[in-house]
């Protein structure tokens, strides 16, 4: 669309200059988590530590617990995933694949439930777990967590089911297997590229959630994820800002790193979602 | 369960229909896990929090000081209430017109076939919307804060004389709160409206040049009057994550300064959760009340939206998909 060459380069200064500012932020993130705190008060503009204090990552992962957020987050966050692709390959499959009644019935609650805001469901919510003899328990918070809608993942199975051929299903059926067989054997194993655009989107929302382990976490300080964890160290050492990088590093480097060896697979997947 | 699968070709049609049958029964079992997550964990917390506002209740103990609509008459009276609403209608409305309306731009830019690159621009402008939120609202806390990089950079550039308190000044706390909000939520866009743009088939394009139609006429003619289907679409999902602002908010500014950005959202937590925020003590009847309040404004927001710029084009969709049979938009 864009014809000219000067107009190209001009488009690439663009999209270059912006992009910095756009990460900035994060690059300000990784340096100061490697200055003194006096460095981090002190050095104005200076991106470049005089000396990378590494200790300052031994200090946030044993000192301030960050080891223990970690390993809570990931629990957690594995955890979620799976039951997410269970549910939503299960629902998708039964909207996409079978006929049956009620099914339209189904597909418009499946979508309503997509707009009911979380701020909205959360005290219930909080209150449940509890109830159940959850609260203060890691599989409380997975519970509340993986519970929230699915709406983008059950439309992705659903769609993908619904346009394998149908003869996939009945040379399955010939070879004498049920109902069972052909989901787990057949469809399951096709559906690999949905099930791995599910994980990894779900892996990084979860990884990145703040309220349901924030509420559910009040009275376990020790439960807390690695985005809860890094709130209350904000509060706590007010003043340790180099600490505090190296936390937000910690936290934020695993998402990072694997968004970008998958961002194929993220960006298209949310694409590819949205359009069908 | 598989023998009477088994017939293949001598299947007559008694039991063709048994079969279809069984498959019926089987998607009941297959949905079932998921209608229990959803009654259990939506639908009875809905529910629920209808009716705990009807209730003075600290959350501790039984339901018995039952108070009718007297939490609603107290927020609906409470001017702390009223800015919470009005913050969040700035910041939903300014993060769906910044962050909508410049992923388009980017969007456009990005979807050029000819630019080297794509791929690794659309990367970098992706890369804060899988970023932890929180966490970027604590980075930003820093950023901006009054000895922090942004001022920093302003004094040694002599722009300024003094720091500029972007976040303790409640009118450039709420600018700021945007513009990160916006930030974070580009990407997302970015990449709905390249979705869209990739769906316009490409012969439109041939013979809008064809016809000798510039960059900026095929923009108007083509590209943009085709992609409306897809904003109503866009623009809601912005305008449904707006009101889920609470990570940012919470960790960028805590609502402050003098709860000129507290949010609904954040409103809602600090009465059900943060004794010390809400008032001196929890108070989670309230709270429920003004959850169902956000539900309501939720709702009101996607009315509007969907009345005053997408109505006709929403019912003319539905229309189309009603006679036609349910074509997937």
């Amino acid at each position: 669309m864009i014809s000219t060459k000067s107009a190209r380069l001009i488009i690439h200064v663009f999209l270059i200059l912006f992009g910095i500012v756009w990460i900035y932020p994060f690059v300000w993130m990784v340096f100061s988590s490697l200055k003194t705190n006096q460095e981090f008060l002190t050095s104005g503009t200076a991106l470049l530590p005089e000396e990378f204090q590494w200790g300052n990552y031994a200090d946030a992962w044993y000192t301030a617990n960050f080891s223990g957020y970690f390993l809570n987050t990931v629990i957690f966050t594995v955890a979620t995933v799976v039951i997410v692709i269970f549910l939503s390959s299960l629902t998708g499959y039964a909207l996409g694949r079978i006929d049956f009644p009620g099914k339209k019935t189904i597909m418009i609650c499946v979508v309503a439930i997509m707009f009911i805001p979380k701020g909205y469901t959360i005290i219930p919510l909080f209150k449940l777990v509890s109830n159940m003899g959850l609260a203060d328990s890691i599989l409380g918070i997975i519970v509340a967590e993986a519970s929230g809608a699915h709406v983008l993942f059950i439309l992705m199975f659903a769609s993908f089911f619904a346009n394998l051929p149908k003869s996939i299903e009945e040379a399955a059926e010939i070879d004498g297997a049920g109902f069972l067989t052909v989901f787990s054997k057949v469809m399951l194993p096709l559906s690999m590229p949905i099930v791995a655009t599910t994980a990894i989107m779900q892996f990084i929302w979860t990884w990145s959630s703040f309220l349901v382990p924030l509420v559910l976490t009040i009275s376990k300080p020790e439960l807390r994820t690695l985005a809860v964890g890094m709130q209350s160290f904000v509060q706590t050492y007010a003043v340790d800002f180099s600490g505090m990088a190296a936390g937000a590093t910690i936290s934020l480097l695993p998402v990072m790193i694997i968004f970008i060896i998958m961002q194929r697979y993220f960006i298209e997947g949310v694409a590819g979602a949205v359009k069908s | 369960m598989s023998k009477n699968d088994g017939n293949g070709k001598t299947a007559s049609n008694a039991n063709l229909k048994t079969l279809k049958k069984k498959k019926a029964m089987w998607a009941y079992i297959f949905l079932l896990p998921q209608i229990i997550v959803f009654f259990v964990f939506s639908a009875y917390p809905i529910v629920m929090s209808y009716v705990y506002s009807f209730y003075e209740w600290t959350g501790i103990g039984p339901l018995d000081d039952f108070v009718g609509l007297g939490n609603y008459q107290q927020l609906l009276t409470s001017p702390r209430f009223w800015n919470s609403a009005v913050v969040s209608i700035y910041y939903i409305l300014g993060t769906t017109i910044l962050g909508v309306g410049g992923a388009l731009i980017l969007a456009i830019i990005l979807n050029d076939q000819k630019l080297n690159g794509k791929g690794f621009y659309r990367a970098i402008y992706f890369l804060p919307v899988v970023t932890t939120t929180a966490i970027v609202g604590i980075i930003m806390g820093n950023i901006f804060g009054i000895n922090g990089f942004v001022n920093q950079i302003l004094l040694h550039a002599n722009l300024i004389d003094k720091p500029i308190p972007w976040l303790t000044d409640p009118f450039l706390a709420v600018i700021i709160l945007i513009v990160i909000g916006s930030w974070k939520g580009l990407g997302i866009n970015m990449v709905y409206w390249l979705a869209g743009l990739q769906s316009i088939p490409n012969e439109l394009y041939e013979s809008a040049q064809l016809d000798g139609a510039g960059f900026w006429s095929t923009l108007r003619h083509v590209t943009l009057p085709l992609l409306k289907p897809m904003a109503a679409v866009i623009i809601l999902l912005s305008l449904v994550s707006g009101i889920n602002a609470f990570d940012l908010v919470k960790t960028l500014t805590n609502g402050g300064p003098n709860f000129a950005t507290e949010t609904m959202d954040l409103f809602i937590y600090n009465f059900a959760f943060s004794s010390q925020l809400g008032g001196g003590q929890v108070r989670m009847g309230y709270a429920s009340a003004a959850g169902v309040l956000l539900g309501l404004f939720t709702f009101v927001i996607s009315m509007i939206f969907g009345a005053a710029s997408f109505g006709k084009q929403i019912i003319k969709l539905r229309g189309s998909k009603r006679r036609k049979g349910g074509v997937n938009v």
